[in-house]
């Protein structure tokens, strides 16, 4: 959905280079869903298929622990199942959190388990959350013409570098999607013309505003889903705050025999990469005499926002706060993408920064990359990262001429010099 | 000072400061890249659910307005910075005719004598003609394409170089009919399978390869703009003789060195005859001690810009800030921005063989999917994506090579790690980030050794 936003803006660049595209230009959801939709169910058949052929039995049950080494499933129509197994490995997830102290949450709101799904535009949205989950639905549903509106209760993309969010977020808001900050929803209600009411309160001033939407999605986090699990009749223990399992470093619980891995896991970057590659080392330990642990630092990542978001590593604070500010040492610089020239786009959030250690040969400690296309920029210096690079061999890399990553390989002007870090020059 | 000339192509073509990237080469040459990828871009949109009228055409002469006013502003941003670092800048010929002194002939063939203790040649290469009858006077070359005030219709490139592809591509990207003449191999130097995989996309979405053919003769039977040529060519591999009619004729069969004309005999540099390329050491000095040189002019270096600035940048910081550092010209990455893009650093397959041995070798490979490609129905199967590592060296990553979307934006980083010394473990270690076309290279499992098949499956 996110790249049906970019071709959105595509569209509008493409008369700057020379097509003539007639106005108006109109993006019919219907459409998209249906595309995605099938793309999705296209991916279903496709595990169906890869389970089958490597002789993998796949129940569409609901199981929970009996004890630690049995489950029981319960079938969509009802009928229990009793299963034993000498390992079992726990990767279930998590679902979207409502808020259900906010009257109306449950009933009139959806979440991103919903909106994929919509057959029908949602129209006129309000995204409640500062999450990626809330940033990058918003930036889509935007950029497919929809009426769009965040409201965040404090910090953008909290446990990010919040330099970089903020570039984020403005740009979004100079895109035209609206920013309710400090603002807390207080009850949804549904009018007689069938659209939502939502009440809300602005933390700062006390005071109580309201709007009115057509869908309202709340992606204010997402617990895991272990309630349901029976946990404590297996003895797996879950940690009181986030209620994920808790695991060691090869994946097992508090019981030997049964494992847990992904986003249900305590510690463990929510990411679908990481519990893809958890699963296969632990597949190795179990079955292939391999004795590899997962490593979980520098897991790149990147949030697809309107203007992407790449990083790998540590925050500018992060790396402040192990390292101390004297130690370490930021180099920066706002680039203009060459395809957004002609195309007379703003760049004003293009931004990329590195942070190092001070010390030479300044060992890269986190790499900061905000403009288009910044999975594919991010990845190969996540590799650099992995490999120990060091600012010294970031600039002995010759740049790939025109391209945005290259201005990573480019970046001279220190924070601490307090110089102008913009680009200049082809 | 900077004495900063173009010679007028045969066709009158000129322009500002800035050199051969800005001006008639990488620059222009992205945007209208971009320009047939924004046409793709419409074609996808609708399966996204963008919908707007059917007819989309076509207008050169927008394109390349908004391509030169661009240009234009580069050319002026360094007229600028020069002036802001008290750098002269004077737009004359310049020529050695005694040590330590230069003749500068402007426009109107004035004459102004300039001496000083050092010399930086930086004068790049200019379009190879063919050498028949009618190639200057009916065809164009890279230096006039970015400016044709007109749209040069139906077109035949000929060469095999990246130049040609490109240029081939990006015609047939805004919907012009183009052939490709080749002698014959592509992209020669570049990785072979990686090239024939560049032309197979190409001819599947409509350029039109002749191989194996040169042409002979360039005839005009109409003039205009565009007018109309009539190419006869010949077989290099037997008598066979075609003839065809386009309304223009793009070369793009090589760059020669500018450096036959600029009094180098006077003053003893010795350059290779054969290729008019300069010998260099490692700190880009030529054979007299006074006189460096640096870009495409060098033997044995790659042509491409970054590397000319960072050995340039390099090299003032030696001559003048007291640094030592050189210029790293190994595992230099590239990219190529046909309509499929290939994107490498460090070997091609063919080399590492030869370099290291094919038992010494494995070469991992998978075809790949972009996720952007599936709703969009474009070719599943054909973007592609292999690494070569030297298995004596803890499996070192001694080629990377690329075949799909963003092919610089990927390639860029891993060229950083290979700095690094990347090896294969080190990128199995690593997490992808999904979903991008970068993520491949984390997962990479299938050798070519194994013979196993390499078509795709899953998320």
């Amino acid at each position: 959905m996110h790249q049906a936003a970019l071709l959105g803006a595509q569209i509008q660049d493409a008369h700057h280079y020379g097509w003539e595209v007639t106005h108006p230009v109109q993006h019919d959801w219907k459409k998209m869903a249906e595309a995605v939709q099938n793309y999705i169910k296209s991916l279903n058949w496709g595990h169906r298929v890869q389970l089958q052929d490597r002789k993998v039995k796949y129940l569409n049950i609901k199981a929970s622990f009996v004890n630690e080494h049995t489950v029981c499933g319960v079938t969509k129509a009802d009928k229990k199942t009793l299963l034993s197994a000498d390992h079992i490995v726990i990767a279930t997830g998590g679902r979207p959190k409502y808020p259900m102290h906010v009257e109306g949450a449950l009933e009139y709101g959806i979440t991103s388990d919903d909106i994929f799904w919509m057959k029908e535009s949602p129209g006129k949205t309000l995204v409640v959350g500062g999450s990626y989950v809330a940033l990058e639905c918003a930036g889509f549903l935007s950029g497919v013409g929809l009426d769009t509106t965040v409201m965040l209760r404090s910090i953008p993309l909290r446990g990010f570098d919040q330099q970089m969010s903020s570039l984020v977020t403005e740009h979004m808001a100079s895109h035209g999607i609206q920013f309710l900050r400090g603002c807390t929803p207080s009850r949804v209600r549904r009018l007689p013309d069938g659209r939502l009411q939502v009440t809300w309160e602005d933390r700062a001033s006390g005071n109580e505003d309201s709007g009115t939407f057509d869908t309202v999605l709340w992606a204010i986090g997402r617990v895991p889903e272990t309630r349901s699990l029976n946990l404590e009749k297996a003895g797996v223990i879950i940690s009181p705050d986030s209620q994920k399992i808790l695991v060691d470093a090869w994946e097992a619980t508090s019981v030997p025999h049964i494992y847990a891995i992904g986003d249900v896991a305590e510690g463990r970057p929510e990411l679908t990469p990481t519990a893809i590659m958890a699963g296969k080392l632990l597949a190795q330990r179990l079955f292939g005499g391999s004795s590899a642990l997962m490593e979980y630092d520098n897991v790149p990542t990147t949030v697809f926002t309107p203007l992407e978001y790449g990083c790998v590593g540590l925050s500018e604070e992060e790396a402040v706060a192990r390292h101390g500010q004297e130690c370490v040492e930021v180099y920066h610089a706002y680039y203009k993408p060459l395809e957004f020239t002609v195309a007379e786009r703003d760049a004003s959030q293009c931004y990329i920064k590195v942070v190092c250690l001070r010390e030479p040969p300044q060992l890269l400690l986190g790499l900061h990359f905000l403009g288009p296309s910044a999975g594919e920029v991010t990845q190969g210096f996540a590799l650099g990262i992995k490999c120990g690079a060091s600012y010294k061999q970031l600039m002995r890399t010759v740049g790939i001429h025109p391209t945005c990553a290259e201005e990573v390989a480019k970046l001279h002007i220190s924070k601490r010099s307090g110089l102008d870090p913009t680009v200049t020059g082809c | 000072m900077v004495l900063d000339f173009v010679i007028p192509s045969p066709h009158g073509t000129t322009w500002g400061l800035g050199g051969t990237c800005v001006n008639v080469g990488c620059i222009p040459k992205k945007l209208m890249h971009q320009a047939a990828l924004l046409g793709q871009a419409l074609h996808d949109s609708r399966k996204f659910g963008w919908e707007y009228n059917q007819q989309v055409k076509h207008n050169w002469e927008t394109m390349i307005e908004a391509i030169q006013n661009y240009i234009g502003s580069l050319n002026w941003g360094y007229r600028v910075s020069m002036r802001e670092n008290a750098v002269a800048y004077i737009n004359s010929y310049g020529e050695f005719v005694e040590h330590h002194k230069v003749k500068a002939t402007n426009r109107k063939g004035q004459a102004t004598y300039y001496t000083a203790a050092k010399f930086v040649i930086a004068t790049g290469e200019r379009p190879r003609y063919l050498g028949i009858q009618g190639d200057k006077e009916y065809c164009i070359t890279s230096d006039d394409l970015f400016s044709l005030p007109y749209c040069p219709g139906k077109t035949l490139v000929v060469g095999a170089s990246y130049v040609a592809l490109e240029c081939a591509g990006f015609l047939a990207g805004i919907g012009l009919d183009v052939s490709v003449m080749v002698r014959s191999i592509l992209l020669r130097g570049f990785d072979q399978e990686m090239a024939e995989k560049v032309g197979s996309y190409m001819e599947e979405h409509g350029v039109k390869f002749l191989r194996k053919f040169v042409p002979v003769m360039i005839q005009q039977l109409e003039s205009g703009s565009p007018g109309k040529l009539k190419v006869v060519a010949k077989s290099t591999d037997g008598p066979e003789t075609i003839e065809g009619i386009y309304n223009t004729v793009l070369l793009a069969i090589g760059r020669d060195s500018c450096t036959r004309k600029i009094g180098l005999e006077k003053i003893s540099v010795k350059i290779n005859e054969k290729n008019g390329k300069i010998p260099v050491n490692d700190v880009e000095q030529t054979n007299v001690p006074y006189v460096y040189a640096i870009g495409d002019i060098l033997e044995g270096k790659p042509e491409l810009t970054p590397v000319a600035i960072q050995a340039g940048k390099l090299l003032a910081r030696r001559l003048f800030g007291g640094r030592i550092e050189k210029c790293d010209y190994i595992n230099v990455p590239t990219t190529i921005f046909t309509p499929l893009e290939y994107g490498c650093c460090g070997l091609s397959e063919e080399k590492a063989i030869d370099v290291y041995g094919k038992e010494n070798l494995e070469v991992y490979h998978t075809l790949f999917w972009p996720l952007e490609w599936t709703v969009a129905e474009r070719d599943n199967n054909t973007c592609y994506a292999k690494i070569i590592c030297n298995r004596p060296d803890n499996d070192r990553v001694v080629g990377f090579h690329i075949l799909g979307p963003n092919a610089g934006e990927v390639t860029q980083g891993f060229a950083a790690a290979m700095k690094c010394g990347l090896t294969k473990q080190l990128l199995d270690d690593t997490i992808g980030i999904h979903p991008t076309c970068g993520e491949i290279f984390t997962s990479l499992e299938i050798t070519k050794s194994s013979g196993l098949a390499i078509t795709q499956k899953g998320c």
